[in-house]
C-alpha cells in the first residue's frame, strides 16, 4: 500500500493506483476526457492536470502512478488556469451545436466544460479540416466534433483487433479516421460501434433510424411490429435515470405499445429458436465427425453476433464453414414476422414493417445484408439502438418510470430464461448447453441454478469441458464423450483464441463469440457510459430475468412446439433452411 | 514498366521484379519490432513512392491494418503516396534562411518549375518541398537537392541549379 497526500487529505491506495483514482478515493473527482480505465491511459487531453510538489510542470493525473509520500494539489489557481486553457483550446476547434446535437444530454466534453465553469472562449482561429462520413449502414462520423482523444482508435485496435480507425496526418491536420482520411466503407470495419460507445462527443454515432420508424408508425397501410433484444431490458432504464441493472421489461413493453406498435414481440422468441436450430446443427456436425467419420467443420462457432460475422468474413475467411449457418435471432424474427406471423394475421409480407430494438449498431448493418430477404422483402426494416428507443420514448412524452408493467404479445413474445441470457457473454453457450444436455442425456442439467459458472463473467476467454455420462438411445454415440466449449468476447480475445485453435494448441467443439466486451449488454448501442461495473450490474439483471421464468430451457418453450408443428416442421427442415439459415461471404480487407 | 526510383539510375524494372524485392523486404522485417518504418522506407526506394498496391501488400505482410499503415505514412513528410520526381528539392525555410530570403528562393523555384510545394513536375523530373532548417544556417539561404546542399542562393541562380540536374 502507498500513502500520499491529495490536497489536505492523506490517502492510502494499492500500488499501481493512478493519482486520478487515488483522488476519487479522497472524494475528489478530477475531470478527464481521453482516459478510459484499463483501456486508454495516455494522458493525451491534459484536462486532468494536477500540481505535484517538487515537479516543475503540471502532471496528467490519469497516467501518473501514485507513489509514497507524493503531495498532490488538485485545485490551485495554476491547475484551474491550465485546465481552463486546455478546455478552451479544445472547444475552439469543436463544432458546438449543442442545442441540436444527439449527445447534448450525455456529452462528456460538455460535462467537463460545465464542471470547469467555462463561460468565455478566448481563442478563435482556424478549425481543422472537417468531414462527415455516412458511407456505412451503422455508423456516422463527424470530424467537426472530434477532440482527438483517440479512445476510438484504441478500442478499435486493442479491444476489437480491427484497426479501422487510426490517427491520420499530423499536428493540426491530425484526424482519427480510416486510412488517409477516407470513408469507413473503404476499410475493414465490422460496425460493432464500440467507437461510438466510448466517444466522449458526437464524433461517431449510430445511423439514426428514428424518423423512418415514426413514418412507418404513421402509415395506416403498415402493420408495424417490434422485437426487443434480450439486453435492452437491462439497459433501457438508464436512459431515464434508473441505475444500471434495472430490469424494465414490463415498462419497456408498455412504452412500445403506447408508441403505437401493432405487435410488441421479443427477439427472445427467436433466441430460443436459434438454440434449437444451432444446437441441432452442432449435434449433426458431431455425429458426422464421430459416427460417419466425415470431414466436417469443427469447432462450430456461434453466429448471433453480426460484428463477429463480419470480422470472420474479413480476417478468418477459412473459418466460414465453421460458422453456424443459423441466422441471428434478429434475422430469424424478421423472416418469421413476414411469413409465419403474417399468415396468422392474414396480412401480406409487404404490409408488415419490422422494427428491431438492439443494443448494437452492427445489427443495422446485418439487417441490410442483401441475403436477408427470406420473406421476399427485407426481413428487418429498421433497427433502433437502445439509445434511439430511449430518445423516441422521451420524444413521445411518456413518463417511462411511471409506466405499468405489461406483457408482450403472442405468439412471438414467449420465451424461456435461456433466451434472456443471450445478452451476456457466455449466455448463448449456456443456453445451448442446457438444451443439448437435456436432449442428449434425458437428465436434468447438473449445474447450480442452471448456471455454468466457468463461462460466465468478464474474463476475456472462458472454457469448460463437460463429459456426457449417459445418453438417450438416439445420441448414444456421445456417451462418454467430453464436450469442450469456449467463450470469447471482445474481438481481440476471439482473435487470440482462434489463432490458438488454428495452431493446434487448443481444440474445442463449440465456440461462442460476441464482439463487445461483456456481450450484448455492453453493446455499441447501449446507454453510455458502459464501465465494467455497469456490465456486471446489467449481467446480474439478465440472470435475475432468467431465474424469474417458469421455463428456463429453450426446448421447453411451448411456443417452439407450436411453431414447429404448425409451420417449420423440424429443426433444419427445408422451411427452416430457407427462412432461418444463411451463408457467409469472404470479404476483401482492402479495396 | 517502372523506373528504378531507388538510385536514380533510370534502369527499367518490371512490376514483378519490384514485387519480389518488396516481398523480400517484408520477409526480412516481418518479425522485427518497429519493422514497419524501415519497410516503408525501402519500399519507397523501390517504387519511388508508396503506391496503394505496395501499401496493401505491406499491411498483409506485416499484419497491420491499412489505417494503421496509412497513419504512419501520413505522419512522416518523407513518405509520399504520389509519384515523385527524379530529384527532390527541399528549400530551407528555417529562421536563418527565411530572414536571408529563403521565401524568395522558394518563389523562384515555384516559378521556374511551374509547381507548388508538395507537387511534382509533369515530366517527373523535380519534386518541390520545404525544409525546416537543414542545419546550414551559416550559408543561408540554403536548399537541398537530393543529398547536395546549395548555399547562399540568389533567385537568379535558380535556373542554373535546375539545369545541372536536367
Amino acid at each position: 500500500m502507498i500513502k500520499l497526500t491529495i490536497d489536505h487529505s492523506e490517502v492510502v491506495v494499492p500500488e499501481g493506483t493512478t493519482v486520478l483514482n487515488a483522488a476519487r478515493q479522497a472524494g475528489i473527482r478530477i475531470p478527464s476526457l481521453c482516459y478510459l480505465e484499463g483501456v486508454h491511459v495516455v494522458g493525451g487531453c491534459r484536462v486532468c492536470l494536477v500540481e505535484v510538489e517538487g515537479a516543475k510542470a503540471l502532471q496528467a493525473s490519469c497516467s501518473m502512478p501514485a507513489s509514497e509520500g507524493l503531495k498532490i494539489r488538485t485545485n490551485t489557481p495554476k491547475v484551474r488556469a491550465a485546465r481552463r486553457t486546455v478546455m478552451e483550446l479544445l472547444l475552439s476547434d469543436h463544432e458546438g451545436d449543442c442545442q441540436t446535437c444527439t449527445r447534448s444530454h450525455d456529452c462528456e466534453f460538455l460535462a467537463v466544460a460545465h464542471d470547469l465553469d467555462i463561460r468565455d472562449l478566448h481563442f478563435t482561429g482556424a478549425k481543422h479540416h472537417q468531414l462527415t462520413d455516412e458511407s456505412t449502414p451503422a455508423l456516422v462520423r463527424d470530424s467537426a466534433k472530434c477532440i482527438m482523444c483517440r479512445r476510438c482508435i484504441t478500442v478499435c485496435s486493442d479491444i476489437q483487433a480491427t484497426g479501422a480507425l487510426w490517427a491520420q496526418d499530423r499536428g493540426f491536420e491530425c484526424v482519427a479516421a480510416p486510412a488517409f482520411g477516407q470513408n469507413l466503407d473503404r476499410v475493414a470495419c465490422v460496425q460493432c460501434g464500440q467507437c461510438a460507445a466510448v466517444c466522449p462527443t458526437a464524433a461517431i454515432t449510430e445511423r439514426d433510424h428514428i424518423e423512418r420508424v415514426w413514418a412507418a408508425l404513421a402509415d395506416p397501410h403498415k402493420h408495424v411490429v417490434v422485437q426487443t433484444a434480450p439486453a435492452i431490458r437491462a439497459g433501457l432504464g438508464e436512459c431515464f435515470g434508473l441505475p444500471p441493472g434495472s430490469l424494465v421489461t414490463g415498462r419497456m413493453t408498455a412504452a412500445l405499445r403506447r408508441l403505437g406498435f401493432d405487435g410488441v414481440f421479443d427477439t427472445n422468441f427467436t433466441a430460443d429458436l436459434t438454440i434449437l436450430e444451432e444446437g441441432t446443427e452442432l449435434l449433426t456436425r458431431l455425429k458426422a465427425a464421430l459416427v460417419d467419420q466425415k470431414p466436417v467443420a469443427i469447432p462450430q462457432f456461434t453466429s448471433c453476433c453480426p460484428g463477429w460475422i463480419k470480422f470472420a468474413e474479413y480476417f478468418h475467411p477459412d473459418l466460414l464453414p465453421n460458422l453456424s449457418t443459423a441466422k441471428s435471432p434478429q434475422q430469424m424474427f424478421g423472416a418469421l414476422a413476414k411469413t409465419y406471423y403474417a399468415k396468422t394475421i392474414n396480412r401480406r409480407p409487404e404490409d408488415i414493417y419490422v422494427v428491431s430494438v438492439m443494443p448494437c449498431t452492427a445489427k443495422k448493418f446485418e439487417a441490410q445484408r442483401p441475403e436477408m430477404n427470406a420473406s421476399g422483402f427485407q426481413d428487418v426494416d429498421a433497427v433502433l439502438t437502445t439509445r434511439e428507443l430511449g430518445r423516441m420514448i422521451t420524444q413521445s412524452g411518456l413518463d417511462f418510470t411511471a409506466l405499468p408493467d405489461e406483457a408482450m404479445d403472442q405468439p412471438m413474445g414467449m420465451s424461456s430464461g435461456a433466451a434472456d441470457i443471450f445478452a451476456n457473454t457466455g449466455g448463448v453457450m449456456e443456453a445451448a448447453l442446457r438444451t443439448v444436455w437435456c436432449l442428449v442425456t434425458g437428465t436434468a442439467f447438473p449445474f447450480e441454478k442452471l448456471h455454468v459458472a466457468p463461462i460466465e463473467g468478464l474474463e476475456g476467454v472462458k472454457e469448460i469441458s463437460i463429459t456426457i455420462p449417459s445418453t438417450v438411445p438416439e445420441w448414444d454415440f456421445l456417451k462418454g464423450q467430453t464436450l469442450k466449449v469456449a467463450v470469447a468476447h471482445g474481438l481481440a480475445n476471439a482473435d487470440r483464441l482462434i489463432e490458438q485453435v488454428k495452431a493446434g494448441q487448443k481444440a474445442y467443439h463449440f465456440i461462442e463469440v460476441m464482439s463487445c466486451p461483456g456481450g450484448c449488454i455492453g453493446g455499441g448501442g447501449q446507454p453510455r457510459f458502459t464501465t465494467n461495473d455497469v456490465r456486471r450490474d446489467r449481467m446480474k439483471a439478465i440472470f435475475a430475468e432468467d431465474e424469474g421464468k417458469q421455463v428456463r430451457m429453450s426446448h421447453e418453450n411451448p411456443a417452439m412446439a407450436t411453431l414447429y408443428r404448425d409451420f417449420l416442421g423440424a429443426p433444419l427442415s427445408e422451411t427452416s433452411h430457407h427462412l432461418l439459415h444463411t451463408h457467409y461471404q469472404r470479404r476483401e480487407i482492402h479495396h | 514498366m517502372n523506373t528504378c526510383g531507388a538510385c536514380s539510375c533510370g534502369t527499367a524494372s518490371s512490376e514483378g521484379d519490384l514485387l519480389v524485392r518488396l516481398d523480400e523486404t517484408i520477409g526480412a522485417y516481418q518479425t522485427v519490432p518497429g519493422g514497419l518504418i524501415p519497410v516503408l522506407q525501402i519500399a519507397q526506394g523501390i517504387y519511388g513512392h508508396l503506391p496503394e498496391t505496395a501499401l496493401q501488400r505491406i499491411c498483409a505482410g506485416m499484419g497491420k491494418s491499412y489505417s494503421e499503415v496509412a497513419g504512419v505514412v501520413s505522419f512522416y513528410s518523407f513518405f509520399s503516396t504520389q509519384p515523385r520526381g527524379r530529384h527532390t528539392i527541399r528549400v530551407c525555410l528555417g529562421t536563418a534562411c527565411y530572414v536571408r530570403g529563403g521565401n524568395r528562393v522558394l518563389a523562384g523555384f515555384k516559378q521556374a518549375l511551374g509547381i507548388e510545394v508538395g507537387q511534382t513536375t509533369p515530366n517527373l523530373q523535380f519534386t518541390l518541398e520545404v525544409a525546416r532548417c537543414l542545419g546550414a544556417c551559416g550559408i543561408a539561404p540554403a536548399c537541398l537537392v537530393d543529398s547536395t546542399v546549395h548555399q547562399s542562393i540568389k533567385p537568379t541562380q535558380i535556373a542554373s541549379i535546375l539545369q545541372s540536374y536536367e
